[in-house]
């Protein structure tokens, strides 16, 4: 008993050591995060004034309840009254909420009406949910581009430290000038998402088959981090947003930058490549796009999520095989790839998914291949639509 | 009267030959009997599902994957939500209601003994579909217990199966909300009249209306899942014309509504309990009654507040800003009445009423931050977040669960004819409050800071909190197995209880002896 009790002791003070010890991490916040744009000051304040009225009137309500609880018990005598109504008083405390919560309505409408209000804006950025990454486009300046979580998988599963940005880091960050009011059109391609900052203020459902929009206009260079927030399946935990304030000046590098890298893409789409090229460039596809449902193995998950090990697709006809992976499996998680990936890429996967594990196919899919495979369903589609 | 209802007590088991056993239960078309079915059906329902929160909570005490699959991680928060909602919380009042309502008006029984036992007796049928679809492949339903589509259309089998064992528990409320308002409309005792109608009864008058006016709804959509999982259409599929946020609509109209249907009876039990441990009548009565009823009319148009950000117009968020905030009101007036009621009362503080006072004063924490979120603007910052899962759970636990606990000890005595211990009903009573508080409170800072709810792996930010949250899960979920020893202690033995089991106690449930005798008034009580 008494060594249980010892060791109980032992490991309660190794245990405060290490809650101790941690970094400066522990930024024991209780309130909304530091506002970076106007809304989210107003919303800022607006929860600051509720909660002292709702403070207030809990502290006046409870401080009687608690007194009459330590006053009137039958422990200390006290005889009980035998009032049960009193119309005035019941009259005062109907009249006199619904007056506070008329005072709380006015500020609370006009910042409605303000966040509603998308008009004059300096850019747009059209931006789709997909399961599981945001894809962003510059409606002004003609860049487009996929940000999924750049978290290493051995830091999800305990196999390695996490850094100080866990969850909350992707490949390509959004960037935005500083200053500049932008109007976002929120999509999505499969399911509902939801698009958060909450430094901006901005919550926008993104809803397939839909543009909803919405505006931000940031005033603090920084980088900002929100996530998904809507449950959209499996990795609902593993699609953060981060948005890159930056100056006017740095905002242009950054979009010439990224047309650079766009039109290298480009051409890479009229090469041919040997078998290993394309393989080792699709595992790097299959690991940003794919691995989160068939996994790393290929074995999927039994139920849920089909093994590419030994499928019927991955080693049937690559005619076959390339028609899945451009246009998806309606009704299922399977996305069509078709629109997110460049022909090298779809050519590169494919070629990685007919190689890999067991799948010694041996045979290879080129960027022409790709193209080809997405006019043949252009013209099949054509006259269906007639 | 009440020696009429003595007389019956002790030979009752002569005059009909009942089945003993299993098909008692079975066959059974005694109020009393299927109140108690009701009763053990929620108790295993609550255990179950709170089994599933402690998994929750123990995944989350650290950042990274420990325990559980994210896709596993969804079944359960998903099935934590169903099964707490339409196995634990809505079939332990219908179980108070079997018990008390006839009991409480003077009748003999409910009005339709027979379809009465059907309503119990669908519920473990749709509970075994539900836990059954963890067995099939793909597991249980993962899309979140508000069955958002397009997610629930990608779902497998096991979604067509809940959506079935929706439609069943739909079914068995319908049935049980018909009985219940046939009963209280007709078959009271000669000179009560609506007005000196106990509030309990009152208060499940108004939820059986609001169970009737919105299960089809809830079936509808759900209909609506099912035809476009399975055969071709696309009601909210916006590929063929639909629109997925037309789900949202129709199945909050249910929805809200579906939170008073939760609460209201709450109302009616804190309602009994204060006025009896104060030893003074209910402050307001009138007012009591009418708040019930404009709190039912108005959650059927507060609906989109669950909405904000799916981009309403503003109009739109207008007017459900404006509508909820409207609920405030009545919600007040019934917080004030129950204070008012204490205010110069004689009390003490037997488990049921500890139960009601921490009833008052956390539902209203509940009542609070659902008044930050009617606010449009903080609600789009804090919608599906820790700060909502932390609202409804005051208001849920704290509300809805807190009450039923207090009323379980309230009236245990008349059920069982034994006094419980008081003892460990107050440890039950001081680690549950406790442990509520560590778990839950410590979710508002979470949601204001910006995490997401159900997500099984967070950012470093948001360990402290989550980890107190877990401490907390703990403590509350282990010390529920105090409360099964005091039922199971109180059905096996103890102190004899009083006819009338408390002092201040008032109502025709205490002229009956305890425990209540299997049939009770056959003959109606008369009242002056």
């Amino acid at each position: 008993m008494k060594s249980m009790w010892q060791r109980a002791g032992t490991m309660g003070a190794a245990w405060a050591a290490w809650a101790v010890s941690r970094p400066a991490l522990a930024e024991y916040a209780v309130n909304l995060q530091p506002p970076a744009s106007r809304v989210a000051q107003d919303v800022f304040q607006l929860h600051n004034l509720i909660m002292l009225v709702v403070l207030g009137i809990f502290v006046v309500v409870f401080g009687t309840m608690f007194y009459s609880l330590l006053k009137h018990r039958k422990s200390l005598g006290h005889q009980a009254a035998n009032f049960h109504e009193n119309t005035t008083v019941e009259i005062i405390w109907t009249v006199i909420p619904f007056i506070i919560l008329m005072g709380m309505a006015y500020p609370a409408a006009k910042v409605v009406i303000d966040m509603k209000d998308t008009s004059n804006p300096d850019m747009t950025v059209k931006i789709t949910g997909y399961q599981w990454k945001w894809g962003y486009d510059y409606l002004n300046d003609g860049i487009s581009f996929y940000s999924s979580l750049a978290t290493p998988r051995d830091q999800i599963e305990g196999a390695a430290a996490k850094d100080e940005h866990y969850l909350l880091e992707v490949d390509e960050p959004m960037v935005v000038p500083i200053g500049k009011r932008v109007r976002l059109l929120i999509t999505a391609n499969d399911v509902i998402h939801s698009w958060w900052m909450p430094a901006f203020g901005v919550k926008q459902d993104a809803i397939p088959g839909f543009i909803r929009d919405t505006w931000f206009k940031a005033d603090k260079i920084g980088t900002y981090r929100g996530q998904c927030a809507e449950l959209c399946g499996k990795d609902h935990g593993f699609m953060p947003i981060v948005v890159n304030v930056v100056s006017e000046e740095d905002y242009k590098a950054w979009v010439a930058k990224k047309k650079g890298a766009a039109s290298t893409a480009a051409a890479d789409n009229g090469k041919a490549f040997d078998v290993a090229e394309l393989v080792a460039r699709g595992e790097k596809v299959f690991s940003a796009n794919c691995a989160a449902c068939h996994q790393a193995n290929g074995m999927g998950l039994p139920g849920t999520f089909p093994a590419l090990n030994g499928s019927k697709v991955a080693t049937g006809p690559l005619a076959g095989h390339l028609q899945v992976v451009l246009n998806g499996r309606p009704g299922t998680a399977m996305a069509a790839f078709g629109k997110q990936l460049s022909d090298a890429d779809i050519a590169a996967v494919v070629t990685y998914e007919r190689n890999a594990w067991n799948n010694k196919m041996g045979d290879a899919a080129q960027p022409a291949d790709v193209a080809a495979a997405r006019g043949a369903a252009t013209e099949a589609a054509a006259p269906a639509a007639q | 009267m009440s020696d009429a209802a003595h007389a019956h007590g002790h030979d009752d088991h002569g005059h009909h030959a009942h089945p003993t056993g299993m098909m008692r239960w079975l066959t059974t078309t005694n109020h009393k009997d299927i109140g108690t079915l009701y009763l053990w059906f929620a108790l295993i329902m609550l255990f179950s599902a709170g089994t599933m929160a402690l998994l929750i909570r123990a995944e989350l005490f650290q950042p990274g994957l420990q325990l559980v699959h994210p896709d596993f991680f969804n079944q359960l928060t998903t099935m934590h939500g169903l099964i707490m909602i339409f196995g634990a919380i809505m079939p332990a009042f219908t179980g108070f209601a079997n018990w008390q309502v006839p009991l409480m008006i003077g009748a003999p029984d409910m009005a339709f003994p027979r379809m009465n036992n059907w309503s119990f007796w669908l519920l473990p049928v749709a509970g075994l579909m539900l836990f059954s679809s963890f067995l099939l492949p793909g597991g249980a339903v993962a899309g979140g217990w508000t069955m958002y589509p397009p997610l629930f259309i990608q779902g497998g089998i096991s979604y067509d199966l809940t959506i079935l064992a929706v439609h069943i528990m739909g079914l068995s409320s319908i049935m049980g909300s018909i009985n219940i308002i046939t009963t209280i409309l007709n078959m009271r005792a000669p000179g009560l009249t609506l007005m000196k109608m106990p509030l309990f009864v009152w208060t499940w008058l108004i939820t059986a209306y609001l169970l009737i006016a919105t299960m089809p709804v809830l079936a509808g959509s759900v209909t609506m899942l099912l035809t476009d999982r399975n055969f071709g259409t696309h009601f909210f599929n916006a590929a063929g014309g639909g629109d997925p946020v037309m789900f949202q609509h129709i199945f909050w109209f249910f929805g809200h509504p579906e939170v008073y249907i939760l609460i209201l009876p709450a109302f009616g039990i804190v309602s009994q309990i204060i006025p009896t441990f104060a030893r003074k009548p209910l402050f307001g009565y009138a007012s009591m009654v009418y708040a019930t009823a404009s709190i039912a009319i108005l959650s059927f148009i507060v609906w989109a507040h669950h909405m904000f950000a799916v981009g309403l117009p503003a109009a739109a968020q207008l007017f459900f800003m404006f509508s909820t905030m409207l609920i405030a009101v009545p919600t007040g007036v019934k917080v004030f009445n129950w204070v008012a009621t204490m205010w110069k009362g004689s009390m003490t503080f037997e488990t049921p009423m500890l139960f009601a006072i921490a009833f008052v004063c956390l539902f209203t924490i509940g009542g609070f931050s659902g008044l930050v979120l009617a606010i449009a603007p903080v609600d789009i910052q804090l919608q599906d977040t820790y700060y909502v899962v932390a609202h409804f759970h005051y208001v849920l636990v704290s509300g809805a669960l807190f009450s039923i606990f207090g009323g379980i000890y309230f009236w245990l005595p008349k059920w069982t004819g034994h006094m419980y211990d008081e003892t460990l009903g107050k440890w039950h009573f001081w680690l549950s409050v406790i442990g509520m508080n560590i778990l839950f409170f410590p979710m508002h800072f979470l949601g204001l800071a910006g995490m997401p709810r159900r997500i099984p792996d967070y950012a470093l930010q948001f360990t402290e909190f989550n980890q107190i949250a877990t401490v907390g899960a703990f403590i509350f979920g282990f010390s529920q197995l105090i409360f099964l020893v005091v039922v199971l202690k109180a059905i096996k033995g103890g102190a004899r209880a009083a006819d009338r089991v408390w002092e201040g106690a008032e109502g025709l449930e205490w002229t009956v002896p305890s425990p209540a005798p299997y049939h009770t008034f056959e003959t109606a009580p008369v009242l002056k």
